[in-house]
């Protein structure tokens, strides 16, 4: 019982990674019917722009001001900073192709994703980098159960920013806007809402969001490499498309559901087989269920 | 208009001609030593220092005025190579300096992954290669032109589990590795046969691996800590290191930690922090408490970049040091790539009790030098502190 609440737990950890990630490609999708694939490294970006705000708390106020504080301000500034790149993406990378063959903008994501990454190693070279820990790690035994403070802050951090985002998309109206743009993005312009508008803001929050999962990843993993948003881009992807492309709960509850699969298959079974049996039932669940699990049909047919 | 352009550039073709054949008539014959290293890539810090290393050796070269053979001095050029940690592009690298910079000799790549296919391409372009690093038995393996210049995992995996039995008597032990690296993997496979050769069949409890840049080992931790293991071993790279250890922590492991030569760099504390303080590893040489030539190097090196060297320095060093003595004992510097290359190919195999920073080697006949190993435990403030020496 104790094994299986610890697999448990980190399985919610791992999967709210795999959630924030899967966010950001969903909204882009609902949006402009294209994936960002330039998406795992602005995450990486992200975690990148956490580690120089960190330190530069640090700097500033030194031991004065506790570690919970500058991880809360270190989030909402790189945050902030990380969104405006997402929206200079939009602007250099996706605009000018907004009337091109979906491919081409497929391609401008991995080639926007290579410039971030040699970009990165242009300014912090190759070498490793270890995050601040700002929050000194308490770790608690609750009978043969380990959690530490640093899971806990994980997991509501995350679970905040997504009913946070939940929020503004149902109850604000640029949420409804946005709602409006991804149910039918050829009328809606005609009401006075401008695509230019809505897909930076898109973009804006996507980035917000693997800014936020970038500095929770380097709490809880913390060596920084400037192609560590690659693999786990891909698998945030591959949650996206299982929670329906387009979805945005979709893409929340399947980033965790992708985190349980992994967690649990390595806890059953050989740690060697872990992927090959994880991505074999992700494969069968979108056979069954090729439009995932709250993907609507239609979007399909559109594009790509 | 036409004519005359045509005849500036019929000049400028004829000069440039002739002031190329001209620098090739007045420049003397060069020694190029190629150096292939993961300079990007997964292991930046091993590539940095390699490259530091080769630069200091450079500049000794330079200062006594190239290459002494048959008492004529040659210059020498070092190429030196990014292989981005990968063996693909660790294979084109070695194919690029010897085909194309006509290298005499290589020295690297570092790790296993790359330097056993880097390898194949050495042998089979008849050039000699020094791995300084890579410590599979595969890289040499039937390979007469390719040595190294560290002791093999064959050697290492069961030295490491007689350790830990003979050291705290521990019976039961985990193993956690990369299941898609062949050092890691080489390396796990060796402890384990070796581990339940001395303890029985099913004593080492969870073997456990991973893929590759994944990040998160909390469910194969979970199963570690759940199996009764009393030690844990962890065959992989600093960056991996720190990762496994912190998690093992957190996931509520007490008990000691042991590596292999990977942890040695300066890298691992750095990142890893207080996490890795007690844990035990072996290595080639251990930089506290060193004497003689050892110190001298380690001086030398810690004066000119600011950091204490590591176990890739000490044998990047030893391996061109090894490739000086065989090019100095040439008979003669004939120009001809082919036959100069094996001539030091057969010089190399034939040393014997050379006095390196790594301690004193030889090497066998497949090209693997007989050396010792160094048992180190990381201190309370993160040193790296003889702990024992082991000798085959």
């Amino acid at each position: 019982m104790e094994y299986f609440l610890q697999n448990f737990i980190n399985a919610l950890q791992w999967g709210s990674f795999y959630a924030l990630i899967a966010l950001g490609y969903s909204m882009v999708y609902s949006i402009l019917m294209l994936f960002n694939f330039a998406h795992g490294d602005i995450f990486m970006i992200g975690a990148y722009i956490g580690f120089c705000i960190a330190s530069l708390f640090i700097l500033l106020f030194g031991g004065a001001a506790p570690g919970w504080l500058v991880l809360i301000l270190t989030i909402i500034v790189s945050m902030f900073l990380t969104s405006l790149l997402g929206v200079l993406i939009e602007k250099i990378g996706y605009r000018p192709l907004r009337n091109a063959p979906r491919a081409s903008a497929a391609i401008t994501g991995l080639m926007i994703g290579i410039i971030l990454e040699t970009s990165n190693i242009a300014i912090f070279g190759t070498k490793r980098i270890a995050f601040p820990q700002l929050v000194e790690t308490v770790t608690y035994n609750i009978s043969g159960v380990f959690i530490t403070n640093k899971k806990i802050i994980i997991v509501a951090i995350s679970l905040f920013l997504m009913a946070g985002l939940h929020f503004f998309i149902e109850k604000t109206k640029w949420g409804m806007a946005m709602r409006a743009m991804s149910y039918d993005f050829l009328t809606v312009p005609l009401m006075g809402i401008s695509l230019n508008v809505i897909a930076p803001l898109t973009f804006a929050i996507g980035s917000a969001l693997a800014a936020a999962a970038g500095i929770l990843y380097g709490l809880a993993y913390p060596v920084l490499d400037p192609y560590m948003g690659i693999l786990l881009g891909w698998k945030a992807f591959v949650a996206a498309i299982l929670g329906g492309r387009g979805s945005i709960l979709g893409a929340a509850l399947a980033g965790f559901l992708l985190g349980f699969i992994e967690i649990f298959t390595a806890m059953i079974f050989p740690s060697t087989l872990r992927d090959l049996i994880a991505y074999s039932i992700i494969l069968i669940i979108l056979t069954v269920r090729p439009h995932g699990f709250f993907g609507k049909a239609h979007s399909s047919s559109l594009r790509l | 208009m036409k004519k005359l352009s045509l005849i500036l550039t019929a000049i400028f073709f004829a000069l440039f001609v002739l002031s190329t054949s001209g620098w090739c008539w007045g420049k003397k014959k060069t020694i190029k030593i190629g150096i292939n290293a993961p300079i990007t890539g997964d292991i930046p810090k091993v590539g940095e220092n390699t490259k530091n290393t080769a630069k200091m050796w450079l500049e000794d070269i330079e200062k006594a005025g190239g290459i002494e053979i048959a008492g004529e001095k040659y210059p020498v050029e070092i190429i030196v190579e990014d292989n981005e940690a990968q063996a693909e592009s660790a294979v084109k690298t070695n194919t690029k300096m010897i085909t194309e910079d006509e290298v005499i000799i290589v020295i690297g790549p570092q790790s296993s992954k790359q330097a056993i296919p880097a390898g194949g391409v050495a042998n089979s372009y008849a050039t000699p290669m020094i791995s300084p690093w890579s410590t599979n038995p595969d890289t040499t393996k039937d390979r007469p032109y390719v040595f190294r210049g560290c002791f093999l995992d064959p050697f290492q995996g069961p030295m490491l589990a007689n350790f830990a039995k003979n050291e705290f008597g521990y019976t039961k032990a985990a193993v956690l590795y990369d299941v898609a690296s062949d050092y890691p993997k080489g390396l796990a496979e060796y402890f384990k046969q070796s581990w339940e050769k001395n303890n029985g069949e099913g004593s080492v409890v969870s073997y456990e691996s991973f893929t590759t840049k994944d990040a998160d080992f909390s469910s194969q931790l979970t199963k570690i800590v759940n199996s009764g293991a009393e030690v844990l071993f962890v065959p992989q790279y600093y960056n991996e290191v720190a990762l496994i250890v912190k998690q093992a922590r957190e996931l509520g492991w007490k008990k000691p930690i042991l590596g292999s030569d990977s942890w040695g760099s300066s890298e691992t504390i750095t990142l890893c922090g207080s996490d890795c303080y007690g844990a035990f590893f072996s290595t080639h040489y251990a930089a506290a408490g060193a004497e003689g030539i050892t110190k001298e190097f380690i001086d030398r090196y810690k004066e000119k970049y600011g950091y204490v060297p590591d176990d890739v320095c000490a044998l990047t060093w030893d391996s061109l040091k090894l490739a000086q003595n065989a090019i100095e004992s040439l008979t003669e510097f004939s120009g001809d790539i082919k036959k100069d290359r094996v001539k030091v190919k057969n010089n190399l195999a034939k040393i014997k009790n050379f006095e390196g920073v790594t301690g004193n080697m030889s090497f066998t006949s497949d090209g693997d030098p007989v050396k010792c190993a160094v048992i180190v435990k990381i201190s309370d403030t993160g040193e790296f502190r003889f702990y024992k020496s082991v000798c085959p």
